[in-house]
């Protein structure tokens, strides 16, 4: 009627519930690194608004209350054994199991701009520039960080498997702590992950060799019982492979080494006179590699030289995945056949 | 020396760093009672310290047991400087010295700290060893039970209800003190949590010897408030019902519905004499002296008794009110005349117990904290529109006074009013208080009420004969029935005969302060209902602000009654349970708002409808826009009467074939003098007619008010609210609850603030904390809130403060149908015999369906309130057969009421009905196991049951106060962030310590008080909250099935082993 409309704030709002409610939307805008406001308008577009019949005001109290209670429960999230002996929440056991994973759980774009850096401060620094480039926001990018970092302080001196000590510690699942193997061994050996040519691979591609490294390379998949642990190549295998350079200065023995690939391969890859021609190259190529997998400096250049060496001109070739695996399998067990080579049982 | 106090300290986890520069800490412990300290061994360099400590032994008075808590300090070693406290730990020992309740306090508590909140846990078990204490001048009152339930606790039944128990404790306030000026705010804060704690357990001992010398051993119902008087001090006050009571043996326990029904058994229960509750001897010394220093400036005295004689002065007698009436009322009045205060807190009754209620009685009065101000205003509200003010004078105002003697003038006040409605007792009773600088606004309202005498005196059984029982009315309406006498009413009413025994008279509206009595007969589903009004004061001092104050009130309760009254039609509803009305004082605005649940009884006739009537004539644009609203208005009622289901039958005079109006009756229909030949019309449920409640609309105001009626936002699909302990319609609900805390402060910013301006603000304030919660629960759609109880303050100048505790449930709509369709297949079968009829009778009387029709055909299939709202369907309602089945329900219930009555009924076990909800529990069940949580799941409700599950133990009372400050508000999130923290912190405790007692759940929760101040320039803020509850053992119901219940009276029964924890 007339314009005496008074002008009210909100001062204080809250809503806390005995069981605490923890709705999935609003705690992935939050993981998200979205503000307040744009988780209001994200979740508005969501048409929430018509569905409830409610109005925006209503949503802001509701994603505010939400934010509130993820700030405080991610002083907890960093610890998870915590979150489930804490006593300020009643979280139900499975809510309490997705907070963590879906705290833990990383972009694929960002972990593929990490993955293999050193977790420092510097690097800490550079994520304005890692949000800018993945277009994921820079508060997610740390908070992806800071989990890397921190996984990676816990385990890194722990003795044992190294999934089972991500598992056990962060309460993960099985595959998300297997990711976070991979990404602890990567940061670890710091594998260089980031040059071009390596773009086309994906963090899966990284986190199958991880595994692979892991089980076949460290100190641990040699001896459980062993002082060391996963996360360190074995160096005592790396001085080994010294040993296969043979392979390449020994002219006899690089011949019947080829001999007997191409034997084994005859008629079995679409490849094989191709890998006839190329066979010199792909050998010295390879074990060029491995005899210098000894200095930290070509173990970061691991995967480049990988590419480059063995995956590059295979292409140039059009060699299928399955001659590849073919020749690659054929080409250690003809290793293992050769006459002064029959000890070297364990690569 | 008849008590031993052991406690044990175990360990520690998750201690704060006290020591940066180790990243460690050197934790030791403090335990103190009483007089007496004990510390630990230094557990150095641990945030999980081991201290495994000897048993500390306290050897102390049985009183000393009572007032005091035991006070566990955890600090931080340090040998250069002093020991840093790292927090505290209060524990309430008052279970422990009951039998029945806990046995051991085992398990881990927060510690915590007035500024930094919960800092880690302690392991601490604590045990009692009590001796019998002979002394018939004892002081303490060991081993009387008390309740917060407002009902008859589950497992319990009432032999005897003794009445009112009030008592109240005066002390300064810790914060007041001139101390406060050279210690810190931390200081003050920590003495005033260790100084309430230690009055509330005195309080609780004085109630306790009160109902021992009541011949009690029971306090139900018991509420504690404290006030805050600022300089003038604190004060905590508690009054409850005393009861005595017996726990139902296992066999009849297991047979008893677990939730909300009254037990059944009371009836055959012999009357037991409480002799072996002794010390009934006459009290000499009732003040405690106190002992030792701690308590010297408290004061308390008990009320001296008054005997009122005069009952029957008010002319409430009547002729014409037959025999019954006047015979019921001698007996009451014997049983309750040597009662100083007929009251009882409590708001849901046994059986039987509850015979008429007849409206709501409220009292207020204004009080200058300083000294003596005259109760400026006192009035009834009645079950009608009218409004009365009693003229009073009967104390003079220089006379010194304490805050009993103003309680006890508010009380006399409510008895007189009750009386005037020719009623003898008050039930549902409740008090408060408001406060704001010097000004107290003391409250006090119940529902008068005639009460059953059998349950009120022990050995009264036998001076009532059964078979005067047999003639008063059904259950299901009797509480309905006026108990004044219509010739001499005292405030004009509508009276017309019960639509449901056509047998005696009923109001048109009822407004009451308890729950729905489950055997009532509703109408469709109910909902909140609130009534919300500001009013703008001038800034005052002293008296002239006192003064200004008991002005406003009569017009602020005046224009919330006539709110109530209007939504209520609006939404075609004819009572109010639960009725709350709280008007709240500020330095420049009175804040009132009630709420209760609306519902359609059928005992009272159909609403008439709301018509406007415009005062100006002949102006056609005027005319124009009166029928628009009286258009909306009319809407609005049909669309709410689709909403809530409110089809009541039409039951109009010519229905000659019901058999219900007898020739008697007949004949008095007959004698009725002209005014009532109105209840023909009466019955008709068209708009418009001469008993329609009409509006007049003569300015601008009233346009307003009428327009703000309609702006109640309608519930969203799928949802449900009221503020009761059961919602009628509503039975079959799931195990799914959430109970929560909202809190929301508002500021008003505009500088020229106008009444109608401040009104609407408060309005939307409050349709906007609805809608929230609403959106926030969306996920467990069907629900209903419960127990929606708002509590307004005005902390500020321009602040107004909002806070609500409640439950939502959820509740199957499928099943609802199922069990309704399940039950009119029985009821079609019904023949004229009486021995066919008991089975399904029975069947649903332990249902709680029993208050709904048998719905016809073509309700059932719109029954969802999805269809409801999107089509208007009236039409095709055979409503002639419906009204038919209705009215050989009727028939039934009399039935029914009759074989009761003889007690020809046996109680069928009604666990079948548990049956549907097995899947969910086993699912809920089979949780516990994949999680090696060492966190106890503790459910909380304000509602006194838990559906699906059922009490098997009460262990005591949780009676907590906590405060909370902070010196860097903005780092903790703000006001938003800090108290959304402190109440987390506060039910974290509240779980930690009935885990403790060995409880999975805590019943009849409540938040009395949060009182929160703030002051952003200085980045500071504090807050206060009291809450409490009763801590039970639950089982599910589909358990107890199948395992015998273990026996209850084992005392050695460890807390941890009682009961299949729910998860």
């Amino acid at each position: 009627m007339d314009s005496n409309e008074v002008k009210m704030s909100v001062e204080l709002d809250v809503f806390v519930g005995n069981t605490t409610i923890m709705d999935e939307e609003v705690y992935q805008l939050w993981l998200d690194g979205y503000t307040v406001s744009d988780a209001v308008s994200i979740r508005m577009k969501s048409g929430i608004l018509e569905q409830f019949g409610t109005t925006e005001d209503v949503l802001e109290s509701d994603t505010m209350d939400h934010y509130r209670t993820f700030q405080m429960t991610e002083r907890l999230l960093h610890h998870p054994s915590k979150l489930v002996n804490q006593v300020l929440f009643q979280i139900p056991p499975h809510r309490q199991a997705m907070l963590i994973e879906r705290y833990y759980a990383f972009d694929e774009a960002f972990v593929r701009e990490v993955l293999g850096k050193k977790l420092s401060k510097g690097t800490k620094k550079d994520l304005d520039d890692v949000s800018a480039k993945t277009g994921i926001t820079l508060k997610s990018c740390r908070r992806q960080f800071d989990n890397f970092k921190r996984v990676f302080k816990v385990v890194e001196e722990m003795k044992g498997p190294l999934v089972e000590n991500v598992q056990c510690n962060f309460l993960l699942s099985d595959k998300l702590a297997r990711d976070y193997a991979a990404i602890v061994f990567f940061a670890n050996s710091r594998f260089e992950t980031g040059k071009k040519k390596l773009q086309y691979l994906t963090f899966e591609d990284f986190a199958f060799c991880a595994c692979q490294l892991i089980q076949n390379w460290t100190v641990g998949a040699v001896d459980n019982m062993v002082e060391d642990m996963d996360v360190d190549l074995d160096k005592e295998f790396l001085q080994d492979l010294k040993d296969l350079k043979i392979l390449i200065t020994d002219k006899d023995m690089l011949d019947q080494h080829k001999s007997l690939v191409c034997t084994g391969l005859r008629g079995k890859i679409q490849v094989f006179n191709e890998m006839e021609g190329n066979f010199k190259n792909l050998s010295r190529g390879l074990i060029n590699i491995a005899a210098k997998l000894t200095n930290t400096k070509d173990v970061r250049d691991f995967f480049i030289d990988l590419v480059e060496k063995v995956i590059e001109p295979c292409k140039a070739d059009r060699w299928l995945i399955s001659d590849v695996r073919a020749f690659l399998t054929q080409y250690t067990n003809s290793a293992r056949a050769l006459d002064g080579f029959k000890y070297v049982q364990s690569s | 020396m008849p008590g031993k106090l052991k406690v044990k300290i175990c360990a520690g986890r998750h201690l704060p760093v006290m020591d940066r520069a180790s990243d460690l800490t050197d934790a030791f412990v403090e335990v103190k009672f009483s007089n007496t300290t004990f510390k630990t061994e230094v557990y150095p360099k641990s945030l999980n310290p081991q201290w495994n400590s000897e048993w500390f032994k306290f050897e102390v008075d049985d009183e000393d047991l009572q007032d005091e808590p035991l006070q566990i300090t955890v600090l931080d070693h340090d040998t250069y400087s002093a020991n840093d406290a790292i927090g505290k730990v209060y524990i309430d020992i008052d279970p422990l010295l009951c039998s029945e309740a806990a046995t051991v306090i085992c398990g881990w508590f927060p510690i915590y700290d007035t500024i930094h909140g919960i800092r880690g846990e302690i392991n601490v078990s604590v045990k009692v060893d009590l001796f019998n204490d002979l002394n018939r001048f004892r002081q303490s009152s060991c081993g009387v039970k008390f309740f917060c339930s407002t009902s008859i606790p589950k497992c319990y039944k009432a032999v005897v209800v003794h009445g009112f128990v009030e008592e109240l404790v005066v002390n300064e306030d810790p914060e007041y003190q001139w101390i406060d000026r050279i210690r810190t705010p931390r200081a003050s804060n920590e003495a005033r949590q260790r100084l309430i704690s230690l009055m509330s357990g005195e309080l609780q001992r004085k109630i306790g010897l009160k109902v021992l010398e009541m011949g009690g051993n029971a306090v139900v119902g018991y509420l504690q408030c404290f006030d805050l008087e600022g300089e003038s001090g604190l004060v905590v006050r508690a009054i409850g019902t005393a009861c005595t009571l017996d726990k139902i043996s296992n066999t009849s326990a297991a047979q008893l519905p677990a939730c909300n029904s009254p037990s059944k058994e009371i009836k055959e229960s012999p009357p037991v004499h409480p002799t072996s509750h002794g010390c009934r001897s006459t009290h000499n010394s009732p003040i405690h002296t106190a002992s030792g220093s701690r308590l010297t400036q408290s004061f308390s005295v008990s009320v001296p008794t008054l005997i009122y004689t005069g009952m029957g002065s008010g002319g409430s007698a009547g002729k014409d009110g037959g025999h019954l009436k006047t015979l019921l009322r001698q007996q009451t009045q014997s049983a309750l005349e040597q009662r100083e205060f007929p009251f009882f807190t409590l708001t849901s009754f046994p059986l039987g117990f509850l015979i008429h209620a007849g409206g709501v009685v409220s009292a207020r009065s204004v009080k200058l904290l300083d000294r003596i101000h005259n109760p400026a205003f006192v009035g009834i509200m009645g079950n009608t529109r009218s409004y009365k003010l009693l003229d009073w004078n009967s104390f003079t105002a220089d006379e010194p006074e304490t805050r009993d003697a103003w309680w006890e003038e508010i009380r006399q006040e409510i008895k007189s009013h009750a009386k005037a409605l020719g009623c003898h007792a008050v039930v549902g009773y409740s008090e408060s208080t408001s406060i704001c600088e010097e000004v107290c606004i003391l409250s006090a309202s119940g529902t008068a009420a005639v009460l059953n005498p059998k349950f009120l005196q022990d050995g009264c059984l036998d001076c009532y004969s059964e078979n005067r029982l047999e003639d008063t009315s059904p259950p299901s309406c009797g509480f309905c029935h006026i108990p004044y006498d219509e010739l001499n009413m005292p405030f004009p009413a509508h009276l017309t005969y019960c639509c449901n025994c056509r047998r005696q008279k009923v109001p048109d509206v009822l407004f009451t302060t308890i729950d729905l009595p489950v055997e009532a007969a509703v109408t469709g589903r109910g909902c909140l209902i609130q009534a919300r009004l500001c009013r703008l004061k001038k800034k005052a001092q002293g008296e002239a602000n006192a003064t200004a104050i008991s002005n406003l009130l009569p017009f602020m309760e005046y224009e919330l009654h006539t709110q109530l009254m209007n939504k209520l039609k609006l939404r075609g509803m004819n009572a109010l349970f639960g009725l709350r009305i709280q008007i709240s004082v500020g330095e420049n605005m009175l804040v009132g708002l009630a709420s209760a649940t609306g519902v359609y009884l059928t005992a009272l006739p159909a609403p008439g409808g709301i018509q406007i009537a415009g005062k100006t004539p002949s102006d056609i644009a005027y005319e124009q826009h009166i029928s628009n609203i009286q258009k909306k208005i009319n809407d609005t009622v049909s669309r709410n009467k689709e909403l809530y289901e409110i089809h009541p039958l039409e039951i109009s005079e010519e229905v000659i074939g019901s058999p219900i109006p007898e020739p008697r009756q007949r004949s008095r229909l007959l004698r009725s003098h002209s005014e009532s030949s109105d209840e023909v019309s009466e019955l008709d449920l068209s708009h418009g007619k001469k008993d329609a409640f009409v509006l007049e609309i003569d300015d601008a105001d009233a346009v307003e008010d009428i327009l703000s009626l309609l702006t109640d936002a309608p519930l969203p699909t799928g949802f449900y609210s009221c503020n009761t302990e059961n919602m009628p319609g509503i039975h079959n609900w799931t195990s799914s609850i959430q109970m929560f805390t909202t809190v929301r402060v508002f500021r008003l910013n505009n500088v020229n603030l106008t009444n109608q301006g401040l009104n609407k603000s408060f309005n939307d304030l409050c349709e906007n904390l609805l809608k929230s919660l609403y959106f926030k629960l969306r996920s467990m759609i069907p629900c209903c809130l419960c127990h929606l109880n708002f509590t307004v303050a005005v902390p500020e100048d321009e602040l107004i403060q909002v806070a609500a505790t409640a439950v939502a449930m959820t509740f199957d709509k499928d099943q609802a149908q199922e069990i309704l369709k399940s039950n009119t297949a029985p009821m079609k079968a019904i023949s004229e015999n009486e021995e066919q009829l008991q089975f399904p009778m029975e069947l649903s009387s332990d249902s709680p369906s029993v208050q709904t029709f048998p719905p016809s055909k073509g309700f059932l299939e719109n029954a969802s309130p999805q269809t409801i709202q999107g089509t208007s369907r009236a039409t095709s309602v055979d409503y002639s057969s419906f009204a038919d089945r209705c009215n050989s329900w009727i028939e039934l219930i009399k039935l029914k009421a009759q074989t009761i009555r003889r007690g020809s009924i046996k109680t069928t076990p009604s666990l079948d009905k548990a049956s549907p909800l097995a899947e969910g529990h086993l699912r809920l069940r089979s949780t516990p196991s994949c999680t090696d949580s060492t966190v106890t799941v503790v459910k909380m409700t304000p509602l006194s049951f838990i559906p699906g599950a059922k009490i098997i133990k009460y262990l005591g009372i949780i009676n907590m106060f906590f405060i909370r400050e902070t010196t860097s508000l903005r780092e903790e999130g703000g006001v938003s962030g800090f108290l959304h923290t402190f109440i987390a912190e506060v039910f974290a405790m509240v779980r930690a310590h009935v885990a403790a007692l060995g409880g999975n759940a805590v019943i009849s929760y409540i938040m009395k008080e949060c009182v929160f101040m703030e002051n952003s320039n200085k980045n500071q803020a504090q807050c206060l909250i009291n809450v409490s509850g009763d801590a039970v053992i639950l089982i599910r119901e589909s358990e107890q099935e199948g395992v015998p219940i273990q026996t209850h009276g084992s005392t050695s029964q460890t807390p941890q082993s009682g009961g299949a924890p729910v998860s």
